[in-house]
């Protein structure tokens, strides 16, 4: 596997809510406007995005805090796979608390 | 602390494309408060101990699923081995009854299996456990929901021969009156029954166990299988580090899972099952994982070493990423729910024996295998008792789930569809044990089990 830092994020942060919506797919104009009007909608607040090209495929990586949002997850997930049905693109929302326990001790 | 975009995408990669999911959430309900000396008040009792319940795991569950993004694929209940709580009301009649109550509670909760339908006979039965074994051909061929179990053996007991003996027919009778031999599955002959398995069919709520308690099953074969294949040129300790890798984070995430869905259940955590399990599902085998090492077909010679390298490694990653492991913790090998195990049933590679074989190392037992509808009772006993023995003298659970298929002959196929797959019908033995088996009694304990 590649060991490369680049895009680190850094999601320790106890007063906030937090989640990775994650892009994947191939690049194209609007992937940004569109996933961040998503989430504008639900009032959720991008506080990091990273993006690179991995395997042959655009990713993208989304660090938001949906503390502050009103919104069901359901409804920001079922919002999302629109754009990504629209984009031909896999997009995730997963809360952070997954990647931390199964990538770090 | 930093996430990398790679680690964040390995998660991502595991669920999307690699059928990483919980595989089941399962509640454990404690029902001996239910008891009452009003058969039909008892009935009501344990419905309204189960139904809210039951309702409020699925509601959660489902939560979770969206905030993880981690399939939940099932959400059961297990309950306190019903034979305990039928003490006072042990008629065949009243079994089928309390059958239909359980099986009422899950399915208007929209749960697909209740377990704990069972009974513990490792040492001798009672006049209510010999009541369920008699209930169980109306119960099994009747309800859709409710699941089966014996403990017929214990490494402390040995095993009880005489409930063994009395399996035999009781099987063969359930599946003459379910259609082709379906409630078979829905039943799990085992020794050293674990009293937190999460897994189906031999689930149950234990006697040391709480009033409630959540147990989580994760499971990840396709997860394990890609990172087999991708290492093709290391050796077996390197293999070994590169799965136990794997399973710590897979196990970390059904922690993670069960506990959260625990705090929100407001009841006590229980275990983590790290059992690896196939479901029909393309890459979602246990056997792809030998064929990823190098066995061209299960059952191939080096099969045997093979599995025992996988669940040892599964083990030890699975230990070191939770305190809490529990369940049965092997390696599910079912023939009819794994398409890799079909498919070397189909072709001759998987025989019965090897199938026992493979049992021994590691796995939880000979499961949703298929013999043909003339095995006579006492044969069916003997193939049970035979891998009941490894259990009893290793230490460790073994179970049997045996499907008699009425009709069948060896190498003819059974497809039930759904959840439960294939079922290519095996050849058994043709040699009779049948005056060894009718001697009856118990196996004494094995001396290793003489630890005080």
């Amino acid at each position: 596997m590649e060991n490369i830092n680049h895009g680190a994020i850094d999601p320790e942060d106890s007063g906030r809510e937090l989640a990775f919506v994650t892009v994947m797919g191939r690049d194209q104009k609007g992937i940004v406007a569109k996933v961040s009007t998503v989430l504008y909608k639900h009032k959720i607040n991008i506080e990091d995005i990273s993006q690179k090209v991995m395997r042959g495929n655009f990713v993208m990586i989304m660090m938001v805090d949906f503390k502050d949002s009103p919104s069901d997850l359901e409804d920001v997930k079922t919002d999302l796979a629109k754009v990504g049905e629209e984009m031909s693109l896999q997009i995730q929302i997963q809360h952070e608390a997954l990647f931390k326990a199964m990538h770090r001790i | 602390m930093t996430l990398t975009v790679q680690e964040i995408f390995e998660t991502v990669r595991m669920t999307l494309h690699q059928n990483f999911n919980i595989r089941t959430t399962t509640l454990g309900i404690n029902l001996k408060d239910c008891i009452h000396s009003d058969f039909s008040k008892f009935c009501d009792q344990v419905y309204q101990r189960i139904r809210p319940a039951a309702d409020r795991l699925v509601r959660e569950a489902g939560k979770l699923e969206i905030l993880y993004g981690v399939p939940i694929i099932n959400k059961r209940i297990s309950v306190t081995p019903v034979s305990l709580i039928m003490e006072t009301h042990a008629e065949p009649a009243k079994f089928l009854e309390m059958a239909k109550t359980l099986e009422r509670a899950a399915g208007d909760a929209g749960i697909d299996f209740i377990g704990g339908f069972g009974a513990l006979v490792q040492k001798g039965m009672t006049r209510s456990d010999r009541a369920l074994i008699e209930s169980l051909p109306e119960v099994l061929s009747r309800t859709k929901r409710v699941c089966g179990f014996l403990n017929l053996g214990s490494t402390v007991a040995g095993l009880n021969l005489d409930a063994v003996i009395a399996l035999g027919p009781i099987l063969k009778e359930v599946a003459q009156k379910s259609g082709n031999g379906i409630g078979c599955a829905k039943f799990g002959a085992f020794v050293n029954a674990p009293e937190d398995n999460p897994f189906m069919a031999g689930a149950f709520h234990g006697v040391g166990e709480p009033d409630f308690s959540v147990n989580i099953g994760v499971s990840g074969p396709g997860v394990v299988r890609d990172v087999v294949a991708a290492n093709t040129d290391c050796d077996l300790t390197e293999l070994s580090e590169i799965i136990k890798r794997t399973v710590f984070k897979i196990t970390r995430a059904g922690e993670l899972i069960g506990r959260d869905l625990a705090r929100r259940l407001e009841v006590p955590f229980g275990i983590v099952d790290i059992s690896l399990a196939s479901t029909t599902v393309a890459g979602d085998s246990v056997a792809a994982v030998l064929e990823a090492m190098g066995i061209e077909m299960v059952g191939a010679h080096g099969s045997t070493l093979a599995l025992a390298l996988l669940m040892d490694a599964v083990k030890k990653g699975g230990a070191m990423a939770s305190a809490n492991v529990g369940g049965l913790s092997g390696t599910f090998i079912p023939v009819s729910e794994d398409d890799r195990m079909t498919a070397a049933a189909l072709e001759g590679a998987l025989s019965m024996d090897k199938l026992e074989a493979l049992t021994s190392v590691c796995s939880v037992g000979m499961d949703m295998f298929a013999v043909p509808g003339d095995t006579p009772p006492e044969k069916v006993s003997a193939i049970i008792a035979d891998e009941l023995s490894i259990g009893v003298i290793n230490n460790k659970t073994t179970a049997v789930r045996i499907i008699i298929i009425p009709g069948a002959k060896s190498g003819d196929v059974v497809d039930y569809g759904g959840l439960l797959g294939k079922v290519p019908v095996m050849a058994v033995n043709k040699y009779s044990s049948a005056d060894f088996i009718k001697r009856g009694g118990r196996m004494p304990s094995p001396v290793t089990s003489m630890r005080n």
